[in-house]
């Protein structure tokens, strides 16, 4: 009868004159979702879900609009800025007590300080944006890093099994017993003495936070090494790291793209309040949690200060959230989209047209046969 | 070894079983067989050697990243050498760090025979007592705000997975999104500087505009409409009837300044007991049920009738006697219910029961407030009661009641920014749990059967919707012990956290580490909890040693 969570790969095979009258619905479902489908490799389908997830799709558009906010504004490395101020200049105050030039009072005006001035004049948008520089570099080399290092240790210990995995796992065992905030901080302190930049605290967070990403993926190779397709690839004479890596990985692929997002989403939080507590990036340089800690104490006065870094913390986080949530559903083979009613109507009317189309044929056979 | 336990096991996997002990096995649930103790020796042994790794990593990296003499080596004092020296003898600096480490590891095993020693801090006090002063602060803040957040969580993720595609289910997604994604740090602050002061702020006249009062009745109805869901007369008179209460109450309270001198008084509470009893018995044992909703009743008449009498009670109460008295609620709950007797005493018995708690709590509650006045207007708090630092007024005497609100106080907001933080994960677990169990096959079976909504919910969905939060609260409550080190930080709170970043900022290795092997050893218990929690629960699940 009909799979009742079809995947999408193999429901094709599922023929329509198999369907059940009592799980007429359901098998209505199912079609829509069959017709959507066809002809579609798992790759398409899974892209296809995604770029259909609102939420995602818009969180998307947000991170890249953020992303090239912040790289183009101030410039980044060798791209050009095409902001006044750098993060460092001091500005004669331009509203009284530096409050932001951005206002909604007859049409929208930005203004030479849209975000505000700090106390010494610097511009705050310039800072923000620089500090949201350092927070997206450590984020995204959390991402890689971390991720591979999670990857290794996953697939060697869910392939080669044995000692080897007894070992690697409980050495990740070891890891996950240290809170991650207190081991961040440890190391942190330990970068900061080498005078910290995001690049360092990037990769010291990485050594830290690759350990839920192990257990996923050796889970999934534990399950993976006794699929066929293993052996054909071993009898076909592939080595132990061609079948990992070129063979097995791919199929986990799922998994790790999620588990990075949220992983990112994670790292961007560690950083920022690492650096808040001061153990993380450190003055002269600027991330998003030390501006908010640089500018506690003057809430009172100037709480713009305090309000936009935040603001872009929040930002970045909730986005990164989002397009994981969409990633999670679109790799989620369960996962079904619940059709609107008038597909639905459509598709009852298309299977009744169907349905009576063969009752006429068979009409016309036994009538022909007699 | 332990089986895997995640939340994927639970459905997919249930054949870890050992073929042989499910012949064996009678029908008690955790049995302490021969097994069993070797399972739980082997878990225990292997916990035992993961924590040694990873205090040695710490230790290690401790080591490396720590300068014990930095502070001397700037100082400008003439005898700086000889201070040098002491340190390092004090510290035992000259023995390279694995040596130090496996010291270290001797003062823990002196455990076993009843004298810790986990070494001195820099300055000399012994890490033992930093310890034994933190860890209570510590469970005071984070123990009261981990159970609201799990309660909370559950309570609105099951909603939530009631009302699934709804637009309240899609606004508590996007609320536990929001909510995962804000940084705990810029929240505590925020609530510090900005909800506190706005606060006491507002409290010097507390009076409401007829538009905040309308904007709050219509925000309270559509949220009360949009969880009771259903077809669209349903939710109108909802929204009237939720909105036009709110906008009643709000405007009682902004008339008698109410929040100057608050009390609930006998009627009130006899009225939300009232409410209380016929919302407990429709959740625990159903309306339908007349004897456990009359035991809920006659509980809640008790205690009204109570009330006077527990005035003068409470003139002489101490912390052990509000605990009695608790105690005594919960089992005159039990009692009237059993005195109701019927076919089914359990029902009954435990709908007064949580009737008798909720007005218990109500009474307390109203005590506690009656010292409101005094306590605002004393000199110390000056019309500011709600703290923004620290745990207690320094210099605030008064009768336990004044002393009770004060802790309350300065509870209140680091309390609300660890729920705020942590209580979106818990509505996501309760949510996707109680969704997976919803499409099992048993609940199919059950509403097939023709059970009423509330019981195929409450006692068959409901039930095993908590099977994989309990394997996360253990752990969580582990965590308990490593304090919130940032909202710790904020709020000046003297427990954990703050041992371990004033420690690790002073460059003082001994207290993290004493710190660390709390905060480890309690996870790697809560592990083989969590590990036996499991196999308790879910009869799907052995522990195969």
């Amino acid at each position: 009868m009909t799979l009742p969570n079809p995947n999408p790969s193999t429901a094709g095979t599922v023929a329509p004159d198999e369907i059940d009258e009592i799980e007429i619905g359901n098998s209505i479902e199912n079609a829509i979702e069959l017709k959507e489908v066809e002809g579609l490799s798992q790759g398409r389908i899974v892209l296809r879900r995604f770029l259909r997830h609102r939420g995602a799709m818009t969180a998307a558009f947000v991170l890249i609009a953020v992303v090239l906010l912040v790289t183009t504004s101030i410039g980044w490395g060798p791209i050009p800025g095409w902001w006044r101020w750098s993060p460092t200049e001091f500005d004669d105050v331009v509203n009284p007590g530096g409050s932001p030039t951005l206002s909604f009072e007859g049409g929208l005006t930005i203004g030479p300080h849209p975000f505000g001035q700090d106390n010494l004049g610097r511009d705050v948008f310039a800072r923000v944006m620089r500090g949201t520089q350092q927070s997206l570099i450590v984020m995204v080399i959390v991402g890689l890093v971390a991720t591979s290092i999670g990857i290794v240790m996953g697939a060697v210990s869910g392939f080669l099994r044995g000692r080897i995995d007894n070992v690697l796992m409980r050495f990740t065992d070891m890891i996950i017993t240290i809170p991650v905030i207190m081991i961040g901080a440890i190391l942190g302190r330990l970068v900061a003495t080498q005078g910290a930049t995001a690049v360092m605290l990037g990769l010291a967070l990485s050594l830290v936070t690759w350990t839920s990403m192990a257990r996923l993926v050796r889970a999934e190779f534990l399950s993976l090494r006794e699929r066929e397709f293993v052996d054909a690839a071993r009898v076909a004479g592939a080595s132990n790291s061609r079948i990992m890596f070129k063979h097995m990985l791919p199929n986990a692929v799922g998994v790790i793209i999620v588990n990075t997002t949220l992983l990112m989403a994670s790292a961007i939080l560690l950083e920022t309040a690492l650096s808040y507590l001061g153990f993380g990036i450190r003055a002269p340089n600027v991330s998003l949690g030390t501006l908010i800690a640089e500018y506690q104490t003057a809430f009172a006065t100037r709480p713009w200060l305090f309000w936009w870094p935040g603001l872009f913390i929040v930002l970045i986080a909730l986005c990164v959230n989002f397009i994981g949530d969409g990633l999670r559903d679109a790799f989620d083979p369960r996962q079904r989209r619940i059709p609107s009613k008038r597909s639905m109507d459509r598709a009852a009317e298309r299977a009744a047209r169907r349905q009576a189309a063969a009752a006429s044929a068979t009409a016309t056979t036994e009538a022909s046969g007699a | 070894m332990a089986t895997s336990v995640t939340g994927q096991d639970v459905a997919t996997q249930p054949s870890v079983e050992d073929a042989q002990e499910r012949h064996a096995a009678p029908r008690g649930r955790l049995r302490t067989s021969a097994p069993m103790l070797a399972f739980l020796g082997r878990r225990l042994l292997s916990s035992a050697i993961v924590l040694l790794g990873a205090t040695f990593i710490v230790y290690m990296v401790l080591a490396l990243a720590l300068d014990p003499l930095e502070d001397l080596r700037l100082s400008t004092n003439p005898n700086k050498e000889a201070m040098i020296e002491s340190r390092i003898r004090q510290l035992d600096l000259d023995t390279p760090a694995p040596i130090r480490w496996a010291k270290w590891l001797g003062g823990i095993a002196t455990c076993v025979i009843g004298r810790c020693d986990l070494g001195e801090s820099v300055t000399g006090a012994s890490v033992i007592s930093l310890l034994g002063t933190a860890i209570p602060s510590t469970l005071q803040l984070v123990g009261a705000a981990t159970f609201l957040a799990i309660g909370l969580g559950i309570v609105v993720g099951i909603a939530s997975a009631l009302r699934q595609y709804t637009g309240f289910d899609y606004g508590v997604t996007f609320m536990s999104f929001l909510l995962y994604s804000l940084p705990s740090f810029w929240v505590a602050v925020l609530l510090k500087l900005w909800g506190a002061i706005g606060f006491n702020d507002f409290l010097r006249n507390p009076v409401m505009s007829l538009p905040t009062i309308v904007g709050l009745s219509v925000i309270a109805g559509l949220l009360w409409q949009a969880v009771v869901g259903g077809p669209w007369r349903r939710r109108g008179i909802t929204f009237l009837v939720s909105g036009v209460v709110t906008g009643v109450v709000l405007a009682a309270v902004s008339a008698t300044r109410w929040l100057l001198d608050p009390r609930l008084g006998p009627i009130a509470i006899a009225i939300l007991g009232v409410g209380a009893a016929f919302a407990v018995t429709a959740l625990a044992a159903g309306l339908r049920n007349r004897r456990a909703l009359y035991s809920s009743l006659t509980v809640v008449a008790l205690g009204v009738a109570l009330y006077y009498p527990l005035q003068s009670l409470f003139y002489y109460a101490t912390a052990a006697m509000i605990i009695g008295l608790a105690l005594a609620a919960i089992a005159s709950g039990l009692l009237v219910g059993w005195l109701f007797g019927g076919p089914d005493r359990g029902q009954s018995m435990r709908a007064a029961a949580i009737t008798a708690v909720i007005v218990g709590a109500l009474t307390f509650v109203d005590r506690v407030m009656s010292v409101w006045k005094i306590y605002s207007e004393s000199s110390r708090i000056a019309g500011r009661p709600i703290a923004t630092i620290g745990a207690q007024t320094p210099g605030l005497s008064g009768s336990f009641w004044v002393e009770t609100l004060d802790t309350f106080t300065h509870l209140v907001l680091p309390t609300t920014a660890l729920i705020l933080i942590s209580f979106a994960s818990y509505t996501r677990y309760s949510r996707a749990s109680l969704l997976e169990v919803m499409n099992q096959d048993y609940i199919r079976t059950a509403r097939a059967k023709g059970l009423p909504e509330r019981v195929v919910t409450v006692r068959h969905a409901f039930r095993n919707a908590l099977i994989p939060l309990a394997t996360i609260v253990p752990l969580d409550i582990a965590y308990l012990f490593g304090g919130a080190i940032i909202t710790e930080r904020i709020f000046a709170w003297s427990g954990m956290g703050s041992l371990f970043l004033h420690s690790l900022a002073s460059q003082d290795a001994n207290p993290v580490m004493g710190y660390f092997i709390v905060v480890g050893t309690s996870l790697v218990l809560a592990n083989i909890i969590v590990d036996f929690i499991y196999a308790a629960l879910d009869p799907r699940i052995r522990v195969n040693a």
